[in-house]
């Protein structure tokens, strides 16, 4: 059963798409085991939803790196292509999902990001004493992080929920200010 | 286009690797750093690994007929329940007919993050120690109770021991 990597298109489509509904899975309810033990550690919803951030934030460092290898993607010329490779090709290349890029702001830099669907959240309900939990909060940690090291300070929130009644998910953007290379910390 | 292929092809196995690795940092940094934390924080990564097996289990034999017997429940755990997880089989499994099955990974993935070398293999166990809950918690939900230990003897080879 092991699979080879020379394969047509139509049979990578059949073993890539099971083995990506399953592989989710596994990500989706690791995830969901961690937040349930964030939620048993912690007293309150902002604690977690700052120590989700925090790890985000350091899967975000690491992960830049994994995604540049893989995709061969060049610099990004402004924050315009910068959303758009954030949508089109990382979320589909780690979540199988592409969210769409929309609500811009004027001075062009601040987007959103809809997901549709959240792959994070399959299987999740919140209980009603965790009305203030961002549940998905990992996810801006990444963003963040990633984009940190490609010299990009943002601002990554999430303003729509599904888990908590919202018809989408939307994930707000922010472009705070270009970080200067090998500057001594601290400085700014 | 091929090189786009293989690389969205094992980016979800990296995401989950970023994630166990933070996971792991997370439950050995919440707990005072002392030589006998190491125990709990084994447990307690063992314990969610258990869970996550459990409902993944569910989700892959859903349409799946029944095992006709221990030794089957062990193949599939061997070839479908690894390739989901760890995208390949078992590489070997062994067993003594009597409830013991050793199951060998030449090239364990949650390990391929950890350097070859002696100095590195105390650090191991943690490694593995949610993918032990993972086997545990999918043979619990399949019907096998089970104790599942694992060894890693030259890096990144593991044998679990399900008994």
């Amino acid at each position: 059963m092991s699979r080879q990597s020379n394969r047509t298109t139509d049979s990578k489509k059949m073993v890539g798409d099971s083995s990506r509904i399953n592989n989710s899975e596994l990500f989706t309810l690791t995830y969901g085991a961690l937040v349930t033990q964030l939620c048993k550690d912690y007293e309150n919803d902002e604690e977690v939803n700052k120590q989700l951030d925090k790890m985000g934030y350091n899967i975000g460092v690491r992960l830049i790196e994994d995604f540049l290898a893989r995709s061969s993607i060049g610099r990004c010329q402004d924050f315009r292509e910068t959303a758009d490779v954030i949508a089109k090709v990382a979320f589909k290349m780690y979540l199988g999902i592409t969210p769409s890029v929309t609500n811009w702001s004027p001075a062009g830099d601040e987007f959103s990001l809809i997901l549709e669907s959240n792959p994070l959240v399959d299987f999740v309900e919140l209980p009603d004493n965790h009305s203030t939990l961002i549940y998905s909060n990992l996810l801006c940690g990444i963003l963040r992080g990633a984009l940190e090291m490609v010299q990009m300070a943002v601002d990554v929130r999430f303003v729509q929920d599904t888990l908590r009644g919202d018809n989408v998910t939307e994930i707000r953007m922010k472009f705070i200010k270009r970080i200067e290379e090998n500057l001594p910390a601290g400085d700014e | 286009i091929w090189t786009t292929v293989f690389g969205r092809r094992m980016a979800d196995e990296a995401l989950f690797q970023f994630l166990h690795y933070e996971l792991m940092q997370y439950i050995y940094k919440s707990a005072d750093s002392k030589e006998t934390e190491n125990g709990r924080n084994i447990t307690k990564l063992e314990n969610m690994g258990f869970r996550v097996g459990q409902g993944l289990i569910e989700r892959l034999t859903k349409d799946t007929a029944r095992f006709k017997d221990e030794l089957d429940t062990m193949k599939f755990i061997c070839k479908d329940f690894w390739t989901c997880v760890f995208k390949k089989q078992i590489d070997n499994l062994r067993t003594n007919h009597q409830g013991i099955y050793v199951l060998q990974d030449n090239k364990f993935r949650l390990l391929s993050q950890l350097s070859a070398g002696k100095q590195y293999l105390e650090h191991a166990p943690k490694y593995l120690a949610f993918s032990c809950g993972l086997v545990r918690g999918a043979l619990s939900n399949l019907g096998v109770k089970s104790i599942v230990t694992a060894e890693v003897s030259v890096m990144p080879t593991i044998l679990l021991q399900k008994i």
